[in-house]
C-alpha cells in the first residue's frame, strides 16, 4: 500500500439550512492518503474546520459499508462519484493528486436540501408506505416451505430487492424520475407469489404517490441504471410499465388514491 | 435490590407455552387506548412497532437515521438461524438451544435461550410471507448453509445481504402501519432521556436532529431497541451513528446494565490502515470455510506472501485445533490472531494482520467456484485495500462487532424500571459471553415479532388508560435538565474535538478491555478513562448552537455516554475474575491458553446500578444462573 500524501482542492456546497441560499465554498486539503475513503477525507476536512472554530460540513452517512443507502453526494457531476459504488466505498486513489473535486447534494425537487450536503429523502419512504409491502400480520404466515418459488424467480426478485434507496437514480436522471426505485420494489413483489394479491393495487398506488411527490417522468435514458451502486436493471422499469398498464386497464380498484402527505 | 428474572415454573420446553397462556390479555377494543413508544427501528424495533400497531396499540417510533430502512441491522451479511431441520440432519429446537447456550460459554439463561430456539421457526415463516427473497434450491424450497459453532446447516440467507432483506421486510410491515396511521414515525430524532412518573416509565425526551428542538413524548410503556455499543472502541464494524445514548440514559435513570464487558471481537475484518480511519469493515465468517489462516514461521518476515514457501508458513489454527481448524468459534479465532501478532508474527505494514489465503481452494475448486461463492466480498476487499485476493492472500485482523451485554431485562424483556423494556442487541440478551454467527438476526426478530407483543400486554392490562400530559412536572423537569445539559456542552471552548476524545477512548478500550484483559491493565485503563472524562468536561472544543443541524453536538452528546460506559465495562471486566467467551482475562486460562471459566464463583449475570457517575462506584447486583438442563463443560475445539 502506498502512503504518500496527496493534495486536493475541495469545492463543496454549503447551505446553512433549508431556507438559506447556498453557495460553493473552496477548501484546500493536504496530506491525504490514497487509501483513505472519500468520506474519511471529508472527516479530516471537518476536523480541520472544527479546530478553526468553523461549522463542519454536514453530510449523510452511516454504515460506511455500502449497504445502508444513507450516503449520497454528487461528486464531479456524478452520483456517488466516478465509480459505480456508493460514496462510502469510494477511495481517494480514484482522484489524481492536486485535483479539484466538486461536491454537491442530490439535486431534485422532491429531495429538498436540509443543510449543506444533507437532503430530505422521506419521499421514498412515503412511496413504500403507499404499497411497497405484502399485507401479512405477524403470526399469520404459513410454513415457509409451503410457498414454492423457482430458484430463477427467487434470484431475480433478490436482484430487484437489493435496492438500497439511496436516491442516486433520481439524482442522475435529468428529469429527477424515481422510476428505477419504484420499479425495484414493484418488481420484487410482482415476481413473488406472496405479492400477487395486492399486485395491481400496489403498482397503481406507488406510481400515484411517486407522481404526487413531484418526481419527473421517465424517458428511458438509462442514466439511473448506469449510476446505480447496486446495479438495479432497467428491465425493472419495463416491468413496472407493464404492471401499471395492466393494473390500470383491468383493476377493480376504482377509488381515488389519496396521496400520503 | 432483589433481581427477579420472572422465569416461569415448569419444564424447560413448556415454560414459554404456559407463560403465553398465563399472561393477561388486553381486550382488542381497548388496545387503542394505550400508547407505546419504540426507540430504534432496526430488526427488533421495526418488528415490535409493526406488530404492536397490528394488534391495535398506538405507536410512536423514533430513529436517528433519515429512514427506518437504514438501521445497522441492514449490514448483517451471513444469515439467520432456525431449527426447521429442512436439511434432515437431525436439527431440533433443543439442539439449537444447546448449541446457542454452549456457544455463549454457559453464561446465558436457559429459559430465554430455549424460547429463542422455539420461536426461530416462526420468524422464517413470517419473513417469507412478507416477500423476503431467501435463497432457494432448484425445486423452489428454501436453501440452508452452515455457520460456526454448529454441526448442522440451519442458516437461512439472502445472498450476502440477509440483514438487509430481513430489515426491509420489517420496514415494509412498519411502513404499512405508518400509512394506516397506527405508527407515527419520527426520523432524525435522538432520545435523550426516559421520563419516570410515579415509579413507571411514562415517556421520553428527544432532540430533533434537524431543528434541535427538545421535545417530550408521553406513553403507557417505553421500548428501547437501540442496538449495541461496539462504537465505544471508536473503530468497529458498527455504523458511524450507532451509539449507547438511549440505553445509557435509561441506566442513569436506574435501569441496570448487565455484563457490559461481554463484547464480541470478530476475527475476519479488514485491518486498520494509517491513523485516520473512521470504521472497520467485516468480511463474512463464511470465508473461513475456504480460506486458510496463516502467518510466516519466522518473526518479522518481510517477504511478500507469495515468496514464502509452503514449509515456512504457519497454519496456526489448523495445527492447534485439528478438529475445527479454521472454523473455530469467533472468540477463539480472534484471540489466536492477536496472540500471533503480539508474538511478532504479524504481517502487512502495521504488523497487525494475519493472512486468509484462498490459494488452495482456488486450486481445488477453480477460480469460478470461489467467485460464485464470495465474489461480492472479494470485490469489496479489493475496493477497500486495492489488493486482489484472487492473487494475494487477504489480510485480516479482529474488530469489535457485537455486544452481548446491555440493559438487564427479566423474562418479559422488561428492565428493572417498571414499564421500560429493552429488546434486540440493546438488552443483555440471550447470547451469554459469546454470540454464535447468524444468531443476532434471530434474537432481534424473536424479541420484536414474537416475544414482546405478548409480554407487553401482560403489563398494559394492569395499567389505567389515563394519559399523562407532557406538561406534567416530571416531563418539564426532564426537558429543562436536558436543555441545560446540552447548553453546558455547547459552551465548552477547549481544544479537543469530540472525535479526538472518542478516538483516544477507543484506543484505551481496545488495548486494555478488548480481546485480552488483565487486572493491572484494567486498573490503569480506568485512570486513563477518568482523565478523558475530565478532558471532556474541561477541554472540549464545540461550535454552533442547539437550534440547528449540529453534527459536533450530536457526536459530543454520544461520546459523553461512551466515556461513562467505558469505565463501567472496565469495572465489570475487573470484577469477573474468570475467562468466558469474549471476556478473556489473561490470569485465567488453561495450560493450552483457552478461556478458563470459574462456575463456582461467576455463574451469574453482573447487573450494575448507576450511583451518580464520576468517582462514585456503581453497585453490583447478581442474578445467579441456574442450569438444570445442560451440563457445564469446558469448551474444546481441538
Amino acid at each position: 500500500m502506498e502512503h504518500t500524501g496527496r493534495s486536493y482542492t475541495i469545492k463543496v456546497w454549503r447551505q446553512k439550512n433549508a431556507q438559506a441560499q447556498g453557495s460553493i465554498q473552496t477548501y484546500p486539503l493536504k496530506d491525504i492518503s490514497p487509501d483513505m475513503s472519500f468520506l474519511e477525507m471529508l472527516d479530516i476536512l471537518n476536523e480541520q474546520l472544527l479546530q478553526k472554530g468553523e461549522d463542519p460540513i454536514a453530510f449523510d452517512h452511516d454504515c460506511r459499508e455500502g449497504i445502508c443507502g444513507m450516503c449520497s453526494l454528487f461528486i464531479n457531476g456524478r452520483a456517488h462519484g466516478p465509480l459505480t459504488t456508493t460514496t462510502c466505498q469510494l477511495h481517494m486513489r480514484s482522484f489524481e493528486n492536486n485535483e479539484t473535486i466538486f461536491i454537491e447534494p442530490w439535486r431534485a425537487k422532491p429531495f429538498p436540501v436540509i443543510k449543506d450536503l444533507v437532503v430530505d429523502r422521506t419521499a421514498f419512504d412515503r412511496i413504500i408506505q403507499a404499497g411497497g409491502y405484502v399485507t401479512v400480520r405477524t403470526g399469520s404466515a404459513p410454513d415457509a416451505n409451503e410457498i414454492l418459488i423457482p430458484k430463477a424467480i427467487a434470484d431475480e426478485a433478490m436482484d430487484a430487492a437489493s435496492c438500497i434507496g439511496c436516491g442516486a437514480c433520481v439524482a442522475a436522471c435529468k428529469n429527477a424520475s424515481a422510476m428505477l426505485f419504484v420499479s425495484a420494489k414493484v418488481s420484487q413483489l410482482a415476481l413473488l407469489p406472496q405479492g400477487q394479491s395486492e399486485r395491481k393495487q400496489r403498482a397503481e398506488r406507488m406510481v400515484a404517490q411517486m407522481d404526487a411527490e413531484g418526481f419527473g417522468a421517465c424517458t428511458n435514458t438509462g442514466a439511473c441504471a448506469a449510476e446505480c451502486p447496486k446495479q438495479i436493471s432497467l428491465v425493472n422499469i419495463a416491468r413496472l410499465n407493464r404492471e401499471y398498464l395492466s393494473a390500470k386497464i383491468s383493476s377493480d380498484n376504482v377509488e381515488e388514491y389519496v396521496p400520503i402527505k | 435490590m432483589q433481581l427477579d428474572s420472572k422465569i416461569p415454573a415448569g419444564s424447560l420446553a413448556e415454560k414459554w407455552t404456559k407463560h403465553k397462556f398465563n399472561v393477561k390479555l388486553v381486550n382488542p377494543a381497548n388496545k387503542r387506548k394505550y400508547d407505546i413508544i419504540v426507540v430504534g427501528t432496526g430488526l427488533a424495533g421495526a418488528a415490535a412497532a409493526a406488530s404492536f400497531a397490528e394488534l391495535g396499540y398506538n405507536v410512536n417510533a423514533f430513529c436517528f437515521q433519515d429512514s427506518p430502512r437504514r438501521a445497522h441491522s441492514i449490514a448483517a451479511q451471513g444469515g439467520i438461524n432456525a431449527a426447521k431441520n429442512y436439511t434432515n440432519e437431525g436439527d431440533s429446537v433443543h439442539r439449537l438451544f444447546y448449541d446457542t447456550i454452549k456457544g455463549g460459554d454457559f453464561r446465558a439463561r436457559e429459559a430465554n435461550v430455549h424460547r429463542l430456539a422455539e420461536v426461530s421457526n416462526d420468524i422464517i415463516d413470517q419473513c417469507v410471507a412478507q416477500g423476503v427473497p431467501f435463497a432457494r434450491e432448484y425445486g423452489g424450497l428454501l436453501d440452508n448453509r452452515s455457520f460456526g459453532g454448529s454441526l448442522v446447516s440451519r442458516t437461512f440467507y439472502a445472498k450476502g445481504q440477509t440483514g438487509q432483506q430481513l430489515l426491509l421486510g420489517a420496514y415494509s410491515a412498519l411502513s404499512r402501519q405508518i400509512a394506516l396511521g397506527k405508527v407515527k414515525m419520527h426520523t432524525r430524532t435522538e432520545m435523550l432521556d426516559v421520563v419516570m412518573v410515579d415509579g413507571k416509565a411514562r415517556g421520553i425526551i428527544t432532540r430533533n436532529l434537524i431543528t434541535g428542538k427538545i421535545e417530550a413524548h408521553s406513553a403507557h410503556a417505553v421500548v428501547l431497541a437501540t442496538g449495541g455499543y461496539s462504537n465505544v472502541y471508536f473503530l468497529s464494524t458498527n455504523a458511524m451513528g450507532s451509539n449507547v445514548t438511549a440505553a445509557w440514559r435509561a441506566h442513569r435513570k436506574g435501569a441496570l446494565f448487565a455484563n457490559p464487558s461481554y463484547t464480541q471481537i470478530h476475527p475476519t475484518c479488514i485491518p486498520v490502515h494509517g491513523t485516520q480511519q473512521s470504521k472497520l469493515t467485516l468480511m463474512s465468517e463464511s470465508l473461513r470455510n475456504d480460506g486458510r489462516v496463516w502467518v510466516p514461521r519466522t518473526k518479522g518476515d518481510t517477504r511478500k506472501a507469495k515468496d514464502i514457501p509452503e514449509a515456512e508458513r504457519f497454519y496456526y489454527l489448523e495445527e492447534k485445533y485439528p478438529t475445527f481448524g479454521n472454523l473455530v468459534p469467533r472468540d477463539v479465532a480472534s484471540r489466536n490472531a492477536k496472540y500471533m501478532c503480539d508474538q511478532g508474527y504479524g504481517v502487512g505494514a502495521s504488523k497487525l494482520a494475519v493472512y486468509l489465503d484462498f490459494k488452495d481452494s482456488i486450486k481445488r475448486l477453480g477460480k469460478k467456484a470461489i467467485e460464485e461463492k464470495y465474489g461480492n466480498l472479494f470485490d469489496m476487499y479489493q475496493q477497500i485495500t486495492n489488493s486482489n485476493p484472487y492473487e494475494e492472500p487477504m489480510m485480516i485482523y479482529p474488530a469489535p462487532h457485537y455486544t452481548m451485554g446491555g440493559l438487564w431485562v427479566d423474562y418479559n424483556l422488561m428492565t428493572n424500571l417498571t414499564g421500560l423494556y429493552a429488546i434486540g442487541e440493546a438488552n443483555f440478551s440471550d447470547h451469554g459471553a459469546n454470540r454464535l454467527g447468524a444468531s443476532a438476526l434471530m434474537q432481534g426478530l424473536a424479541d420484536g415479532y414474537f416475544v414482546i407483543p405478548y409480554t407487553i400486554g401482560d403489563y398494559l392490562a394492569t395499567q389505567k388508560y389515563d394519559k399523562i400530559p407532557t406538561d406534567h412536572p416530571e416531563f418539564k423537569k426532564a426537558l429543562d435538565e436536558n436543555k441545560a445539559h446540552l447548553e453546558s456542552i455547547l459552551s465548552r471552548k477547549g481544544t479537543k474535538t469530540p472525535d479526538e476524545i472518542h478516538i483516544e477512548l477507543g484506543r484505551i478500550m481496545m488495548n486494555y478491555c478488548g480481546m485480552s484483559r488483565t487486572a493491572e491493565g484494567l486498573q490503569e485503563a480506568r485512570k486513563k478513562v477518568q482523565q478523558l472524562q475530565h478532558d471532556f468536561k474541561n477541554n472540549l472544543k464545540m461550535v454552533g448552537t442547539n437550534d440547528e443541524l449540529n453534527i459536533t453536538l450530536e457526536k459530543a452528546n454520544r461520546v459523553e455516554d461512551f466515556l461513562e460506559l467505558g469505565e463501567l465495562m472496565i469495572l465489570d471486566a475487573l470484577n469477573r475474575n474468570e475467562s468466558c467467551g469474549g471476556h478473556f482475562r489473561e490470569e485465567y486460562q488453561t495450560p493450552e491458553g483457552e478461556a478458563l471459566r470459574n462456575d463456582n464463583d461467576f455463574a451469574y449475570v453482573a447487573a450494575w446500578e448507576y450511583t451518580g457517575g464520576a468517582g462514585k462506584d456503581p453497585v453490583l447486583h447478581k442474578e445467579e444462573l441456574e442450569f438444570e438442563n445442560v451440563k457445564l463443560t469446558q469448551r474444546s475445539y481441538k
